[in-house]
């Protein structure tokens, strides 16, 4: 079976696009005032579609829920219980902070809003050109605006040209969704791929294990009867058709921290300290991986990326080139679900253990399920790396990512991403370190420090940095679900209880 | 090298006791869920045999999803159940932990049926004794012991790497492994470090694992002539029963996923205790039966060095039969969050899992037992979720280690104590340092 091609005029704009063309974006994180008038401003709201227009949009609006917004909107219970778990229980749930290592500087009770700051209902993002911005949102909040919500805060962003705060390029790696749903999942993948079934990024379609995720269904009726179909279940309406859900985390970046470390921990040496920061990272300032470029093509590299993501870390089994623990590898390790590609009879001794001897060998989780699509943007001013060995500003501005992300499945994607890769102190055969930028850096049963960073190095003891400080607070976060264009007006309607 | 064990105490908790027992058991714990380690009323600590030792109060969740076979619903009593991994014979650690937590544990057990004070504990507690259907231990013979030692000499090598490693990081491997074999040497000679010598193999054990592992294949081969075509019959039957037998998969209640997940996560490994009933009929039963012993078969012989099949994550697991062979409860230790130990399961083991799961009421729809089941991830999840119970004390004895830090500890010391390694030898074993 075939399933049917999507409709990009239901789907919010943001899943297909980044908007590099729209340097400039806000985000306003809103508490309804008035229910009926905030129902009301989001039926109207001219939300962005997925439709490809040439020329592209002048400026784009997106607008996402969270749980506590579906309550303050009125959705009946029946509706909200049956989207996720995790977003139903939001992301500063107890339990969950300590696996989202949101512990100690990261805790919830200092951010500076969602948890006990206060949860948003509401996510307004507006994207324009520069110079643009301010127009945009007045013409997109509306006279109706005031009265229906409020919003303690905003949140502005700035365009640093594709470059993270800490210097680095961004935003090299994506998957690439099979919007056609040509490529039918593999039962097992043997090669990496940044093809990702539509399913892991877009409710109500197959995902990579060919089911779909858990969400809304509801009967039709008055209410629900412009809403899509649901594909697995014939005579019921999707509400989560053509939405998915998206993480929001405010990550503060503290630049001078982390420059001075790596200058102080190589003695001074720029080159040093410039092999050292690309060594956390897994590339260098320009984007360019520390492994070599793969001969073969890998699925889903756009052409003009092949010089900077065409790789996976086959060529690098024990880290020397690139460290298990750097970022990107942490966070795509590019592999498979097998090790080694058997097939035959020895992809059968394979599932038994057989391919599984070395002691580096299969520790890793296959990627294809935890995958996610970035979506965030950086806020404050600048910082060269050189000026971030000087002493602070008076007041010295916040910096940072603004993170976002989309996925379908929060537990299995973000969730499983942050925890089991990114906060673990024990990914791959690594133990007593974190992620070098994003990690804290706080103990753990058993596990007193977790402030090291190691470098392989070929048939010799690894490198060992010690004393890394935390370069990245959490500031801020939330889950959101980010609708469908009819799903959206159906929430905001308030379907018959 | 000394075997492990596992034991499995269970006995029904007497009527209008549960809340005192809960009470002791709340009190034995530093967090909750967690056991200090020198609590007075079971001080684990004080035994150097215990890896992991669980308290549980066995009390299904989903007795009612017999109902969809037409039931009646079970009324079994909720049990208490002491059940742990440990180095040596099932009577010596009944003996030691008699002595050494007989006030404790008789006030735990004196919650529950049967249980008469003053008695003789050792006995009672092998008696009320539940041997495992299946069983799994990551590394045959890594002793607790040797954990620690293995894991202090891992520590010191990191120490003098460290303090050496403006001149170490400059030399070649069999030099680096030369001179922190050299220091750790120093280490054991002032009394620092112990490398205790691995206790011989006891014969009787030696002697019966050879027994199982050549004597029941050719058991299996000479009734092969009844076993295959009743094998063929039964997974024909079952093939119809898997198409038809319902799917019970739905959202584990919130409050009971809070209940589980409040007690997850403090440290690298977590414990998971899960129990369902079986589905119904002879069939199931003695595929149940046969397909669990063919598991801990391979666990035995086959799977005793890291790896169960391709997961190197779990640290213990068994699966034991309740209520006359009706329900199953399965425990494990495991290195990671529920998530990422799920994934494990279902993206490296998923047949296996069909193959031993799928006997329970309410499974994902399987194909030929292998096929299907976990592959719907969702549904195996929430079937997962649903019939975890919570663990009310949970002890072990090397916090903040994984299956994988024990096997590079091992990998270390085994190069410390080797004379000296040929060139590649040393740099592999540079490299794990």
């Amino acid at each position: 079976m075939t399933p049917p091609a999507i409709d990009y005029r239901d789907l919010q704009g943001l899943v297909r696009f980044g908007y590099r063309h729209l340097g400039a974006a806000r985000y306003v994180l809103a508490r309804v005032r008035q229910r009926e008038a905030a129902r009301a401003w989001l039926r109207q709201a001219p939300v962005t579609s997925a439709e490809y227009s040439l020329p592209p949009p002048p400026d784009a609006l997106h607008v996402a829920l969270t749980a506590a917004g579906l309550d303050a909107l009125g959705v009946p219970a029946r509706v909200r219980d049956a989207f996720s778990p995790e977003f139903l229980g939001g992301m500063t749930e107890p339990n969950r902070t300590r696996r989202l290592g949101d512990v100690g500087a990261n805790a919830p009770a200092h951010w500076q809003w969602g948890g006990a700051a206060g949860v948003p209902h509401v996510l307004v993002m507006v994207f324009a050109a520069p110079g643009q911005l301010d127009a945009a949102v007045q013409r997109y909040t509306g006279p109706a605006w005031a009265q229906a919500f409020e919003a303690p805060q905003v949140l502005g962003t700035s365009d640093l040209d594709g470059v993270e705060p800490f210097g680095f390029a961004d935003g090299i790696s994506q998957p690439w969704l099979d919007w056609a749903q040509t490529s039918r999942p593999a039962s097992r993948a043997l090669d990496y791929s940044h093809v990702a079934a539509l399913g892991e990024f877009v409710l109500g379609y197959p995902n990579e294990y060919a089911k779909f995720t858990d969400r809304p269904l509801v009967d039709a009726d008055a209410a629900s009867g412009l809403l899509p179909d649901a594909l697995d279940a014939p005579g019921k309406k999707d509400v989560g058709r053509n939405g998915t859900y998206l993480v929001f985390r405010q990550l503060g970046q503290d630049v001078r921290r982390f420059w001075q470390f790596v200058y102080g921990a190589t003695g001074g040496d720029a080159a040093a300290a410039e092999r050292l920061a690309a060594a956390f990272v897994g590339r260098t300032r320009a984007g360019d991986p520390l492994v070599p470029i793969a001969a073969d093509p890998i699925p889903g590299t756009p052409p003009e990326q092949v010089a900077q993501n065409q790789f996976t870390f086959s060529s690098d089994p024990r880290g020397v080139a690139c460290p298990f623990g750097s970022h990107i590898r942490r966070s795509n390790p590019r592999n498979t679900d097998y090790p080694g590609r058997p097939t035959g009879i020895k992809k059968l001794l394979a599932a038994l253990g057989a391919s599984s001897t070395g002691f580096r060998a299969d520790l890793i989780s296959a990627v294809r399920f935890h995958r996610i699509l970035r979506r965030g943007r950086e806020y404050g001013p600048p910082l060269d790396p050189a000026d971030a060995l000087g002493p602070p500003a008076v007041p010295e501005p916040e910096r940072g990512l603004h993170f976002i992300a989309l996925n379908a499945n929060i537990g299995r994607q973000f969730e499983f991403l942050q925890n089991a890769w990114l906060a673990n102190t024990t990914f791959a055969d690594l133990s007593g370190e974190t992620d070098p930028l994003i990690g804290s850096r706080e103990p753990s049963p058993g596990c007193p420090a977790t402030a090291t960073f190691s470098r392989p190095r070929d048939g010799g003891p690894a490198e060992r940095i010690t004393g890394l400080p935390q370069f990245v607070t959490v500031r801020g976060g939330e889950y959101f679900f980010l609708p469908g264009l009819t799903a959206l007006r159906y929430l905001a309607g308030g379907p018959a209880a | 090298m000394t075997p492990q064990s596992h034991f499995f105490v269970i006995a029904p908790i007497a009527a209008a006791r549960e809340a005192e027992l809960r009470g002791l058991l709340d009190s034995m714990n530093a967090r909750p869920g967690h056991a200090s380690a020198d609590n007075p009323l079971v001080p684990f600590a004080a035994l150097d045999t215990i890896h992991f030792a669980r308290f549980v109060i066995v009390d299904d969740q989903t007795l009612d999803d017999t109902l969809v076979y037409g039931g009646p619903r079970p009324t079994p009593r909720p049990g208490l159940a002491f059940a742990g991994e440990i180095d040596g014979d099932l009577d010596t650690f009944f003996r030691r932990i008699a002595e050494v937590a007989g006030p404790g544990l008789g006030a735990l057990f004196g919650c529950c049926e049967g249980f008469a004070p003053g008695g003789d504990l050792a006995e009672w507690l092998r008696r009320h004794h539940v041997p495992a259907a299946a069983s799994y231990v990551n590394w045959v013979g890594r002793t607790v012991v040797r954990v620690k030692e293995d894991a202090a000499l891992f520590a010191a090598v990191q120490d003098h790497l460290a303090r050496e490693w403006p001149v170490l990081s400059t030399q070649p491997a069999h030099a680096v492994h030369l001179r922190l074999r050299a220091l750790v040497w120093e280490d054991v000679a002032a009394g620092r470090l112990t490398l205790s010598p691995e206790a011989p193999t006891p014969l009787d054990w030696r002697l019966r694992t050879l027994a199982h592992r050549i004597g029941m294949p050719l058991l299996l081969v000479a009734a092969s002539p009844v076993l295959v075509p009743l094998g063929l019959a039964g997974l024909l039957q079952l093939r119809r029963a898997e198409q038809t037998d319902p799917e019970l998969c739905p959202r584990t209640p919130p409050a009971h996923v809070a209940a589980l997940a409040a007690v997850e996560d403090f440290d690298v490994t977590n414990s998971f205790s899960a129990m369902g009933s079986l589905k119904p009929g002879l069939v199931r039963r003695w595929a149940t039966i046969a397909l669990l012993w063919a598991i801990n078969f391979a666990a035995r012989h086959v799977f005793t060095k890291g790896r169960l099949a391709r997961v190197r994550t779990i640290h213990f697991a068994r699966w034991v039969f309740l209520d006359h062979r009706t329900r199953v409860i399965f425990l494990s230790n495991y290195d990671g969050s529920l998530e990422s130990y799920m994934d494990d399961f279902i993206n490296k083991v998923g047949f296996g899992l069909n193959l031993s799961f799928s006997h329970g009421i309410g499974y994902p729809r399987t194909r030929w037992l292998v096929g299907g089941g976990s592959d719907d991830e969702r549904k195996f999840k929430e079937y997962l979720r649903r019939h975890q119970i919570p663990t009310q004390v949970w002890f072990r004895a090397y916090p903040g280690l994984t299956a994988v830090d024990l096997e590079r500890h091992a990998l270390v010391r085994r190069g410390i104590e080797a004379a000296q390694l040929g060139g590649q030898q040393a740099r592999e074993w540079a490299e794990l340092l």
